[in-house]
């Protein structure tokens, strides 16, 4: 008892000694998934250090797109750091390899990865686990209704062989199916694949309406530049993955007049002034381009900047009912997350519940087309 | 599948094909004259390309900074022992070719942008940044161990791989990059659209294959080559230093590489890793020709890509899986119908 006792007094000690905010954060930010992770390993930097008066430490870890590597850090995190909140991963299955450690720590865990199984469906495990980014139905929703208001009858699809784009092939389908429109062909590509001319011309055999490239970042561009150089002449559309400045830079002249969904701070500046997300997604682009200089913003630093919008509005109400460092505090955080209701971020209005721990909504998303080398909003 | 499909598909798979087959014969001439499976050949191709678009970008390539501490480990290395043996006639061309040259090359790229120079003179410059960096990894990494196993060689091999892959995604970041076209010319061929780029490929890599059959067939040094690689005892005792082979074929390897690098970049994105899959699918080539044979290397190269092109029609999601399990029947084949030979040590 007094053991218990005395470990109580000196927790509560501690607590009052050591009282700032320990977050840590596991990021891509070598690897296949670097493009992604290094934006956000930024943006950590840009985050307020001071949040309701409490000093507030950001432990910034690479996970190098490695599960392994990813599940390490987080457990390092929670035991040598002590963190009260755990920002990472940036790829799906980092982040799903990340949630075990974090559940059974009773340590919140904020995703930025794109894939809904992240935070669905809900249940016991996933209580602990939100996440910043739009989940793909998001976007193929805006895509379908792009193609349906096109009059596009047919399309393929040509995505990556793996996580990816599986992903989206199965977001994509189910609604194009309930839209009634009908895939002609569903092919696949790697990453690093040199060439991808045998699976455009069997998509051209089939002859769609329209094809979708379900790849992320710069190899996206590569089955648009064999479409056109085959001569394809229907619509191309592409997935939110692809929304950074190098993707514009290596695809160039051929991948104009794509359509693609993105988070609205992509276009911030041609938002217009009424948007939610306007103000918002201002901010953190100017934010961004102030440290590391003009068009450096890409989509992906927005979800580590939504993070910290979601930790800025939720530790001053856990702060209210325990000490940073404790279990409660943990616990505290947690509630005030979920708790989050019409939180303008960057890349959309967050509205939380016990069972969308994503929550954004169909603000969280606009259509652009690629025109002179940059995004365009579409009206 | 119609003719046309027929006939693209066959376009595309010997363009990458060409490639390959370049890279398995650097491969097969390192093996055979120096017994390293190098790995860290696909990264020259990833050097190359990243280094050539480095410079059109108008930014100084990571390269020659890693260039020049190559060289300025090689120069004290070798330096201390010139000094310690008395051989000072020897110090200056040493000195000269591992740090003059890079710093020259630094500081003359600190002072001018080749942004704007023809794009020939730019891809002369990505050999004299790139290629040289072969010799000096034969120098650090191998020629200590010259002698040892061909296990402990292809562990030093995956040393230097992952140390060039590290190094390139720090030099050139996590982004790929497409260099401009060398050419825009396209016309169709019973019905098929082929593009300059492609022909370019192909004739280029042709013209280096022809190139290096009289390199070793005609001259001093491609003699010297292949008498190491035939018998390295009987070659040193005729007066062919080992390390000169070593070094002048790792020069040759890595300007193989440099030379593929840039005929693709116009052609597919670069990624700072994309080179090691170009280098296996170039492997799997050298190992259909047992790492001995040029032409069986080589075609075997081309049936990669000719493979890799229709498995991409068929079944796009197991190309690779294709691909690189063509390596079991040839090695069930080789094994089958040749005698083992142990090696002689």
């Amino acid at each position: 008892m007094s053991k218990k006792l005395a470990f109580a007094v000196l927790a509560a000690f501690s607590a009052v000694a050591f009282a700032d905010i320990n977050v840590g954060v596991s990021v891509s930010a070598t690897g296949p998934a670097a493009s992604l992770g290094i934006p956000e390993k930024n943006t950590f930097s840009l985050l307020p250090t001071t949040i309701a008066g409490q000093k507030v430490n950001y432990i910034v870890l690479d996970d190098a797109t490695d599960p392994t590597q990813a599940t390490k850090n987080i457990k390092k995190l929670i035991t040598e750091n002590k963190v009260d909140v755990v920002v990472g991963s940036t790829t799906t299955p980092n982040s799903l390899a990340m949630m075990d450690v974090a559940v059974e720590n009773e340590t919140p865990l904020i995703s930025m990865a794109g894939s809904a199984i992240v935070v669905e469906p809900m249940d016991a495990k996933r209580q602990w686990v939100f996440k910043t980014a739009q989940n793909d139905a998001h976007m193929a929703t805006a895509i379908v209704q792009h193609m349906t208001d096109k009059n596009v009858q047919t399309v393929a699809f040509i995505g990556f062989a793996d996580a990816y784009g599986e992903g989206w092939y199965k977001e994509f389908a189910k609604i194009a199916e309930a839209r009634k429109l009908k895939i002609v062909a569903s092919e696949r590509f790697q990453r690093n694949d040199t060439s991808v001319t045998g699976q455009i011309l069997k998509i051209m055999a089939a002859k769609p309406d329209a094809v979708l490239v379900g790849g992320a970042g710069t190899p996206a561009a590569l089955p648009q530049k064999t479409l056109k150089e085959k001569g394809f002449k229907g619509l191309i559309y592409q997935t939110h993955g692809v929304a950074n400045n190098d993707f514009l830079r290596v695809g160039g002249k051929d991948v104009e007049g794509a359509f693609l969904p993105v988070g609205p701070m992509v276009v911030a500046a041609q938002l217009p002034a009424d948007h939610p997300v306007k103000k918002s997604a201002t901010e953190y682009v100017t934010k961004y381009e102030a440290a590391h200089g003009k068009g450096s913003v890409s989509s992906f630093g927005g979800h580590a900047w939504d993070a910290g919008l979601l930790l800025q509005s939720a530790i001053p109400v856990a702060l209210k009912k325990g000490q940073p460092g404790t279990k409660e505090f943990r616990k505290a955080l947690r509630d005030a997350i979920e708790a989050t209701k019409n939180l303008p971020a960057a890349h959309g209005v967050f509205n939380l519940s016990p069972n969308d721990h994503q929550g954004f909504d169909q603000r969280a998303r606009v259509m652009v087309t690629i025109e002179n080398g940059t995004w365009k909003l579409l009206k | 599948m119609d003719l046309q499909i027929l006939l693209l598909l066959g376009q595309d798979g010997v363009t990458n094909g060409a490639i390959y087959a370049l890279l398995a014969l650097a491969l097969v001439l390192v093996f055979a004259v120096t017994r390293v499976i190098f790995i860290p050949q696909g990264e020259f191709v990833a050097y190359g390309a990243l280094t050539l678009a480095s410079l059109q970008a108008g930014k100084l390539p990571g390269t020659v900074w890693l260039l020049l501490a190559l060289g300025t480990t090689v120069a004290v290395i070798d330096g201390w022992r010139l000094l310690r043996d008395g051989q000072y006639g020897k110090l200056p061309p040493l000195l000269i070719f591992n740090v003059g040259l890079p710093l020259l090359a630094a500081g003359a790229l600190t002072v001018v942008t080749p942004a704007n120079w023809p794009l020939s003179l730019q891809v002369l410059l990505t050999m004299l940044l790139v290629i040289p960096m072969g010799p000096m990894i034969y120098r650090l990494a191998y020629q200590p161990l010259a002698n040892a196993s061909v296990l402990i060689l292809l562990i030093v091999s995956v040393a230097v791989h992952v140390t060039m892959i590290g190094l390139g995604l720090l030099f050139f970041g996590a982004e790929g990059v497409r260099t401009p076209a060398f050419t825009e010319f396209s016309f169709e061929l019973a019905g098929a659209p082929l593009q300059g780029q492609t022909i370019l490929v192909v004739v280029a890599s042709a013209l280096l294959i022809i190139g290096l059959y009289f390199f070793f067939e005609r001259t001093l040094y491609g003699k010297a080559l292949r008498a190491t690689a035939m018998n390295r005892t009987g070659a040193r005792l005729m007066g062919i230093p080992p390390t000169l082979a070593g070094k002048l074929c790792l020069t040759l390897a890595a300007a193989i590489g440099v030379f593929s690098g840039i005929l693709i970049a116009p052609i597919t994105t670069i990624y700072y890793d994309s080179g090691f899959l170009i280098g296996l699918k170039g492997f799997v080539g050298a190992i259909i020709g047992g790492l001995a044979s040029y032409p069986v290397a080589a075609l075997g190269a081309i049936l990669v890509g000719l493979l890799e092109a229709y498995s991409s029609f068929w079944a796009s999601a197991y190309k690779e899986v294709i691909v690189f399990t063509l390596i079991i029947p040839v090695l069930l084949w080789r094994s089958l119908t040749t005698r083992h030979v142990e090696e002689e040590e």
